[in-house]
């Protein structure tokens, strides 16, 4: 049977029962004692990518209980090979960082202060100002007379922190509105 | 990357310029340290040495914003020691063009240059056609108006002398670099060129990439194992934003934005596709009204008919002409012009030049909707240090976002590996996708047009919108689907089903599609190649590392663009050690071909560079706003006053703002006699909007730097950890000096000059890190693209009295 060093350490890690010494060739012993012993025994694998650079690296995050207890490079991963940088090896700190926003902020024109609002509301408040803003101001026709149906006075700026969806809804709802004033770090 | 990262290891010899790869790509460095170990040279040029330095086989410091001096440095020295790889130049490039009576070049300008409006009248710099529209050959190459000749007479003023003096690397270092590059003009050698940020931002940012385009193409190293011009694309999925188009001058999949010179769907078409006559030139763009009706299909959906031209005049038009990128949009939020908008996943209040203007631009805005992991100097700049919040009118919408871990769906990495990623947690407290935001005020939007109307409601209502984010079935609109029952081949596919490639694609209505580079990506008989988690090769596949069945990648799972180039006329590869595909019993194996025509030898073939109108790699690149062939022009702030090429001292055509907030130091301004560069740090991300908030990463990399040389910092009085001021015409900014051999003073001109660098990741909402080094930088862009020239700009540094941003 073909082993990888990936399904080597799946079978060793879940303890495979079923498989005999001499499928393997190598004793496994050792190797499931010791995992017995880590946090991530016992716990979910879920693949990911390292939400920085293009190089896209490939990471298994642990979940146990719901909870994010530890993430590792995907070993699988042809490009990666399970190695990470310092960034991409800080996963579980930025998930659990303390500094996360928790919940959606309001700050009223000429105030000096956050309010904590619910999505409902914030998203009803900025549909509206979409709308206004949009109904306001969009050029149905430029000063030679074409039709140009764009609105200059509202942009989009960001990201490349979006996955490939959320991009193409993005620039559908922005030319849907007519928002020609539209960037993001590729420009940068 | 025309090609991707494992095959960096297929490399003979490594030319890293403008990147730092260790640092800021560092799991890309794995692949150039395996090309290493199998013997290739690699070679750092860069202003600074780095860990990519310390690596390579050699480190070549230069002055920056001096690349395409040192480039075209190479380009002579290819041409002048016939170095190329001529079968290829030949056969592959537009070498053998003959080009128009019109175009010339005089002391930095070329033909049709106008002052008045600083632009170039592109039309001067056309082919010659035969009379039947195809364009002339002189494959002898002997033609004094063939592209060959005139770019020997171009660069043959790129001598080493010259090109020493101005970018102030030595004659030694120079011959040593481009020697050891020139070997790979072999059929069987590659190079590879590795670059980032530092060739991108600069005034002359597209021609560095063309210069290095150029001697990719003069030495056959395009389409190659080993080979390519490949971009370290920095941002996390910049890849896949920019295919899909986050940018206001294109919509997805490459294709112009409709301007008010173009009113029809009619128009449109016509203005966009190009013809070609030659029977040897694919022209692949001539399919561009199948990738643009479909894309309207998938946009407006039913709505969307033949009739009324597939809803097309509803779309926006932008003026001819005009710009929206970042530099104008703030420009124009300086000026009051711009009501409000939404910033998300971006912190510009740190990373985009001039921060003081930007900041100040900010303010003028009604309302702003943010969607960030963490408050940023973006977020909060309502109440930045110094400013009165009672006295900013803006009305501000955080709204908490998820990040990679906390959501699924697909990003496309450098080398255009379309990669899924599972949720892994669900999002922490109550934060959302972007996608949620989105959908979630378009559907009220849509709701509002219903009820109450507006102004062109029909633009909104007509939207074929999802009405949840649902990121698989997104994928399946990216990929597109029939929108009536049609027969591909002997297969019928229903009204509905998914469309299994970008060839059945069509352009009446009867396919829809969100992205045509991405169709073949999610297909009914394969399911979300995305997913696909295989490492199978065939041993022909393994040898180069090609790994077809890993995910998918645009285009058509084609892993190396251009792969045609590889081959002979015969169809068999220049290197059979390294082929990336092979003409072998009337069919190609390997890598997806470039088009899956016979090798040209049987007369039923086509060019290679199949999405170039003529076929052919652009030597000669009459497309740009600044020139068919690079020039070397100084940066726009530049600490001499004269260029070694001509009386042109910086480019003709940069793009610049007039504000009170953008002043410019003159050239060889003394009072900012210093070269600055910027750069990041591996602990850090770009603005640094996340990672400062990450305890372990702030911990590494704490607080804002400046390097110098021990030179620079002896003639200031300053010593190794004192507190410093940085400024330029623009700004200041505080640092923690630190003097290091990495930085050298440069030879330029006849003097010494001294370059220094700073990390920009640092900001104010992470109190006693410091703040934006961008302050310093400015605002002046490049002509074809309007990024701004961050990697150089002119400076002073002296001994700071009393630090006030900095923890102490």
């Amino acid at each position: 049977m073909k082993i990888d060093r990936r399904s080597f350490m799946k079978l060793a890690g879940s303890g495979a029962a079923c498989l005999t010494l001499g499928q393997l060739g190598v004793s496994l012993t050792p190797v499931r004692a010791y995992a017995g012993d880590l946090k991530i025994s016992g716990a979910k694998e879920v693949v990911t990518v390292c939400p920085f650079c293009s190089v896209s690296c490939h990471i298994i995050g642990y979940v146990k209980e719901g909870k994010l207890v530890s993430t590792e490079g995907d070993p699988d991963y042809p490009i990666n090979e399970g190695s990470l940088c310092a960034k991409g090896a800080a996963m579980l700190t930025m998930t659990t960082s303390h500094h996360r926003l928790q919940k959606p902020l309001y700050r009223a024109p000429y105030s000096d202060k956050w309010e904590e609002k619910s999505w409902d509301w914030m998203l009803d408040r900025i549909a509206r100002r979409i709308k206004d803003t949009r109904d306001k101001d969009l050029i149905l026709k430029n000063a030679k007379g074409d039709t140009v149906n764009r609105l200059e006075s509202m942009f989009l700026l960001g990201t490349s922190h979006a996955g490939n969806e959320e991009c193409a809804i993005a620039h559908q709802a922005m030319r849907g509105l007519g928002v020609v004033h539209m960037d993001h770090q590729a420009r940068i | 990357m025309t090609n991707h990262w494992i095959d960096i290891k297929n490399a003979d010899s490594i030319l890293i310029m403008g990147s730092n790869a260790a640092e800021h790509h560092p799991i890309s460095f794995k692949w150039v340290l395996e090309a290493k170990d199998k013997g290739a040279t690699v070679m750092h040029v860069d202003p600074k040495f780095s860990r990519t330095s310390a690596r390579s086989d050699f480190h070549v410091p230069l002055r920056s914003g001096t690349d395409i001096a040192f480039l075209g440095g190479m380009i002579k020295y290819i041409l002048e020691n016939d170095a190329y790889f001529k079968e290829y130049v030949v056969e592959y490039t537009n070498a053998s063009l003959i080009v128009g009576k019109d175009f010339g070049f005089s002391d930095g300008l070329f033909t049709g240059y106008d002052a008045k409006t600083r632009s170039y009248d592109k039309s001067k710099w056309g082919f010659e056609m035969d009379e039947n529209g195809v364009p002339k050959r002189d494959k002898t190459l002997k033609n004094p108006r063939c592209v060959f000749q005139l770019m020997k007479k171009h660069y043959s003023r790129y001598g080493i002398d010259a090109v020493s003096s101005t970018t102030g690397v030595s004659a030694e270092n120079l011959l040593k670099v481009y020697k050891t590059y020139a070997a790979t003009g072999k059929p069987d050698k590659a190079g590879t060129v590795m670059y980032a940020l530092g060739w991108t931002q600069h005034t002359v940012g597209v021609q560095n990439i063309r210069s290095a385009g150029i001697i990719q193409l003069l030495l056959g190293n395009i389409g190659v194992a080993g080979g390519g011009i490949n971009a370290l694309r920095g941002e996390p999925n910049v890849q896949g934003s920019t295919d899909h188009a986050l940018l206001y001058h294109i919509i997805p999949g490459y294709m112009a934005m409709p301007h008010n010179g173009w009113q029809t769907y009619d128009d449109y078409n016509k203005a966009n596709t190009p013809v070609s006559r030659d029977p040897m030139s694919a022209n692949w763009w001539q399919n561009k009204p199948k990738y643009f009706t479909s894309l309207l299909k998938a946009w407006y959906g039913d709505s969307a008919t033949q009739e009324n031209g597939f809803c097309y005049e509803l779309l926006p038009k932008v003026e001819k002409g005009e710009d929206y990128s970042y530099m104008y949009l703030f420009d124009r939020m300086y000026r009051n012009k711009i009501r409000g908008g939404i910033i998300i996943g971006l912190n510009p209040m740190n990373s985009i030049p001039n921060t003081n203007k930007v900041r100040k631009a900010l303010d003028n805005l009604d309302w702003l909707v943010a969607s960030e992991l963490h408050h940023s100097e973006t977020t909060d700049n309502w109440h930045r240090p110094g400013v009165d919040p009672k006295k900013v009118k803006t009305e501000v919408f955080l709204l908490p976002s998820a990040h990679r871990l906390e959501k699924e769906g697909s990003v496309t990495n450098s080398g255009r590996w379309l990669l899924w990623h599972y949720q892994v947690v669900p999002p922490a407290f109550e934060a959302k996708p972007f996608g949620d935001m989105f959908v979630g005020f378009m559907q009220r939007l849509k709701a509002l047009y219903a009820k109450e109307g507006g102004t062109l409601p029909e633009a909104v209502l007509k939207l074929d919108y999802p009405d949840k984010y649902d990121s698989d079935e997104l994928c399946a609109r990216i990929n597109g689907r029939f929108t009536r029952d049609t027969k591909v081949g002997d297969k019928l596919y229903k009204k509905g089903q998914l469309v299994p490639s970008f060839a059945a694609l069509q352009a009446d209505g009867s396919t829809s599609s969100l992205n045509w580079l991405y169709t073949g990506s999610f297909t009914e008989e394969d399911g979300n190649k995305a997913k696909r988690r295989d490492t199978a090769q065939t041993d022909m596949q393994k040898a180069i590392g090609l790994y077809p069945n890993w995910a998918w990648c645009w285009p058509v799972n084609r892993r190396v663009l251009y792969n045609r180039a590889s081959v002979d006329l015969n169809g068999k590869p220049y290197n059979p050690a390294k082929a990336v595909i092979e003409w072998k019993d009337g069919k190609w194996v390997g890598d997806v071909p470039d088009g899956g025509w016979p090798p040209l030898a049987t007369g039923k073939g086509k060019l290679p560079f199949i999405m170039t109108v003529h076929g052919t790699g652009q030597l000669y690149g009459p497309g740009r706003m600044d020139g068919p062939f690079s020039e070397h022009y100084e940066p726009v702030e530049t600490p001499v006053n004269s260029n070694m090429f001509s009386k042109q001292l910086s480019s003709p055509v940069y793009k610049f703002m007039s504000s009170d907030m953008d002043k410019l130091a003159k050239p060889a301004d003394p009072n900012y006699p210093i070269v600055l560069t910027t750069y990041n740090v591996t602990e850090h991300w770009c603005g640094g909007g996340e990672t400062r908030n990450i305890p372990n990463l702030l911990e590494a990399e704490p607080q804002l730097y400046v390097e110098m040389s021990p030179e620079l910092a002896q003639e200031k009085g300053i010593k190794n950890g004192d507190g410093v001021i940085v400024e330029s015409i623009r700004g200041r900014v505080e640092a923690i000096a630190m003097v290091t051999i990495r930085m050298r003073p440069l030879k330029v001109h006849g003097r010494i000059i001294h370059e220094i660098g700073m990390p920009f990741c640092f900001g104010w909402t992470t109190p006693g890190t410091g703040d934006s080094t961008n302050r310093l930088t400015s605002w002046v862009g490049d002509p074809n693209t309007t990024i701004p020239e961050f990697k150089a700009c002119c400076v002073n540094i002296r001994k700071a009295d009393k630090l006030t941003e900095l923890a102490t």
